[in-house]
């Protein structure tokens, strides 16, 4: 490589220095009356204002700082590196792998495996419930539903911006059930599974003949309707108040997890009282039923149906030449995807003890969503990692006491929670639009297999 | 027959309003495909541009005059949100234009929710109300219109043929509709396409800002999260008359503008949003365009 020259270096200053006066000019321009005034209410309620030139003049400076140092340093650098990338001629996607990458999926589930046990060694009985209970569980429901919509989405192309309401179905199907009818977990877990199904049936009929963005409309509205109705129909679902007193899962039956109940776990085993146990079975629950999605999804992406989905997502037409039944190709897609999210609705009441439609706002669908596309459509693995950097990224915030002492005692970490995943969100799909993992792993191959680029699938349309 | 009436005028108020931001969906899917799921959060940054111009005007200027303020407003926060669409879409959609169709959604719901948190930190999640702008009401016999409402029925009659206009008969709107049905060759015939859709962003931006401005005068009060709501509503709109057909926008948004205030005048409040959204369902099994929208041949 040869050094560029004195004269091409002072160029690109100039450029940096010229695009950074213009970012702070745009930057001025964005934030001078959202940022630069404060509006607040006075003591007789009246909303006044006040200017933070200081604060808007921070902005201004890291915008223009920002592009400065990207047109100046940071973008010639990636040019540079893509040239000789494109020189040498290494393909994107290759065939070989490390030890760490072979055995990746081995090493992970025994690390999830010991995570439990490791989190109470380290941080005692009492102090393992945040990492369990905030991180681990919250992490693995968010992996179980974005591998559920990856059904829907990732395999067989179907857009859908309602997915929250079937976690919605699944969760109240058992918080109503048991409560009136005093049917176990393990009874309603199925049967929350299968209602959730059910209505992913009701919701496939109308949008059948639908096509992409119609259908992400529809499926928005669907998940909107379900909310309305949870919250306006007081009468069964008590409303905004939401239900309460779910109870807790047992360990199938044998021992409870009640504190008054006469095998309770901890009675049994002599240990000392705590609900840590029952936040590391329920771990351990939530990482079998992931299993169980993980499972049934690589089985099913092998099976007649699942290459049915993959045609879909890829080609419509071609697929009904070819005499694929497109009706129930996307009612089972639905179907299934629903219940996997019906499953980790169930979890979800039995592990809050409260349900209430607060829980299952469009946001949470667009999260789900957001993972899954994040992570690499169509990729467990890459969906996996992308709910562990955005849930656990975003959990990790909450936790983040030191920040006080830099920002002062009045910094609350959690207000910035939504705007800095909503960034992360942008910010990961510029770099990198395919995911966390852009390649795919075909299911029919020729000789050998060979992972290809995951620009090389579509995402179809509806 | 009165109280119908009465419902009528509500219901054409409100779907001028859904009408406006539809408008900007719209244009945006009609030109390059995408549904700008932040549209509905730059309606919200027009309604607090408003807010914050007519909180400084007072402060200044005691005794101006509520059209003056009003004109000040609108013409600020039009500036404001062209400004904050014009760089959304230079940051976070542009880049991704040659990918895939899902990536500039998501890059789209991620702006929304970054939208609505920025406002949130930087003004407060309290609701920021402010006193009634326009009080003057007439009475027609039974019926009371406040002239809030004739306002807003006719700022959007305005607009509405004014970009009519622009679309139909202005080279950019040629231009804009040679982007629309083929990019690249409208790209070879000397169309800045960049350009084009930058523009398209700042107009349905625009639009949005005076939608958000007549929903601070018509309410009163403006809080981080009113782009959603709206913004579902106005996305629903667009769908419903035919997703990337302007007069369809239009229609769909005084629809649902009606329904709303049907419903809740002769049924139940609670179930007005379902309505909406049940309506919706039922118009895309018979039409699945949409009401104005042209059917889509798809090409093998």
């Amino acid at each position: 490589m040869t050094q560029p020259s004195a004269l091409e270096n002072s160029g690109l200053m100039m450029q940096a220095v010229k695009e950074a006066v213009f970012a702070g000019a745009v930057a001025f321009g964005l934030f001078i009356l959202y940022v630069g005034i404060e509006t607040y209410q006075d003591i007789n309620n009246a909303l006044v204002w006040r200017t933070r030139w200081g604060l808007l003049f921070s902005f201004v400076a890291i915008a223009a700082f920002g592009r400065f140092v990207v047109v100046g340093f940071i973008k010639p650098h990636l040019d540079k590196r893509k040239r000789a990338k494109a020189k040498a001629g290494i393909p994107e996607v290759t065939d070989h792998k490390g030890f760490f990458h072979r055995h990746f999926l081995k090493i992970a589930l025994v690390l999830l495996l010991l995570y439990p046990p490791l989190s109470v060694m380290l941080a005692g009985t009492q102090g393992s419930l945040k990492y369990v209970d905030n991180f681990g569980i919250q992490i693995l429901i968010y992996v179980m539903l974005a591998w559920g919509l990856n059904i829907v989405v990732g395999l067989a192309g179907l857009l859908d911006l309602g997915y929250v309401a079937f976690y919605a179905v699944g969760a109240y199907s058992y918080a109503l059930l048991s409560e009136h009818f005093g049917l176990s977990f393990w009874v309603l877990l199925p049967m929350a599974g299968i209602l959730a199904a059910f209505w992913g049936i009701i919701l496939g009929f109308p949008v059948l003949r639908l096509r992409g963005d119609y259908l992400a409309i529809v499926t928005l509205a669907f998940g909107e309707i379900i909310r309305l109705v949870l919250i306006n129909w007081t009468v069964v679902t008590k409303g905004t108040f939401g239900v309460s007193g779910i109870p807790k899962a047992s360990f199938f039956g044998i021992w409870s997890f009640d504190v008054g109940a006469p095998n309770n776990f901890t009675k049994a085993f002599g240990l000392s009282m705590s609900s840590a146990y029952y936040k590391i079975f329920l771990f351990y629950l939530i990482l079998a039923l992931c299993m169980l999605t993980a499972y049934v999804t690589i089985k099913l992406r092998r099976m007649p149906i699942g290459r049915a989905w993959e045609a879909l997502r890829e080609d419509e037409i071609a697929c009904r030449s070819l005499g694929i039944n497109t009706v129930t190709t996307k009612l089972t897609a639905f179907a299934i995807g629903a219940m996997i999210g019906g499953f980790a609705g169930a979890f979800f009441a039995t592990r809050q003890g409260f349900v209430s439609p607060e829980s299952f706002v469009f946001l949470e669908s667009a999260v789900i969503l957001a993972i899954v596309v994040l992570g690499g459509m169509g990729s467990l693995t890459g969906i996996a990692i992308a709910a562990i950097v955005m849930v656990g990224g975003t959990e990790l915030l909450r936790e983040m006491e030191f920040l006080k002492h830099v920002f002062g005692p009045d910094f609350t970490p959690e207000l910035y929670r939504m705007l800095l995943f909503g960034l992360a969100m942008i910010v990961v799909m510029v770099f990198k639009p395919r995911g966390f993992v852009g390649s795919r792993e075909p299911t029919a191959y020729l000789k050998e297999r060979k992972a290809v680029s995951g620009s090389f699938t579509k995402e179809g349309h509806g | 027959m009165e109280y119908f009436v009465q419902q009528l005028a509500n219901g054409l108020t409100l779907g001028s309003i859904y009408g406006l931001i539809a408008i900007g969906y719209t244009m945006v899917y009609g030109i390059i495909g995408m549904i700008n799921f932040a549209h509905g959060d730059i309606f919200m940054l027009g309604a607090f541009a408003a807010l914050i111009v007519f909180l400084i005007l007072t402060s200044f200027f005691a005794g101006i005059p509520v059209a003056l303020a009003l004109l000040v407003m609108l013409i600020i926060a039009m500036l404001m949100t062209s400004l904050w669409n014009w760089t959304i879409e230079r940051v976070a959609y542009r880049p991704l234009r040659g990918s895939f169709r899902l990536a500039p959604l998501i890059t789209a719901i991620g702006m929304s929710i970054v939208l609505s948190n920025f406002i949130q930190v930087t003004q407060g999640p309290r609701n920021k109300p402010i006193p009634a702008l326009v009080t003057d009401v007439y009475h027609f016999g039974d019926i009371t219109i406040s002239l809030k409402q004739i306002i807003i029925i006719a700022l959007t009659a305005v607009l509405l043929t004014i970009f009519w206009y622009v679309v139909n008969k202005t080279p950019l709107g040629r231009a804009q509709r040679a982007t629309e049905q083929d990019r690249k060759m409208a790209a070879l015939l000397g169309v800045d396409v960049d350009r084009t859709i930058s523009i398209t962003f700042i107009m349905g931006a625009a639009l949005a800002a005076v939608a958000g401005t007549m929903y601070l005068m018509y309410y009163g009060v403006a809080t981080f999260n009113d782009g959603f709501i709206p913004g579902v509503k106005a996305f629903t709109a667009a769908v419903l008359g035919g997703i990337g057909s302007l007069p369809g926008a239009v229609l769909g948004g005084l629809l649902i503008g009606l329904i709303e205030s049907l419903w809740s005048a002769y049924f139940t409040i609670a179930y007005k949003d379902v309505a909406t959204f049940a309506l919706l369902a039922f118009v895309l099994i018979f039409k699945p365009t949409g009401i104005l929208g042209r059917p889509e041949v798809e090409k093998v």
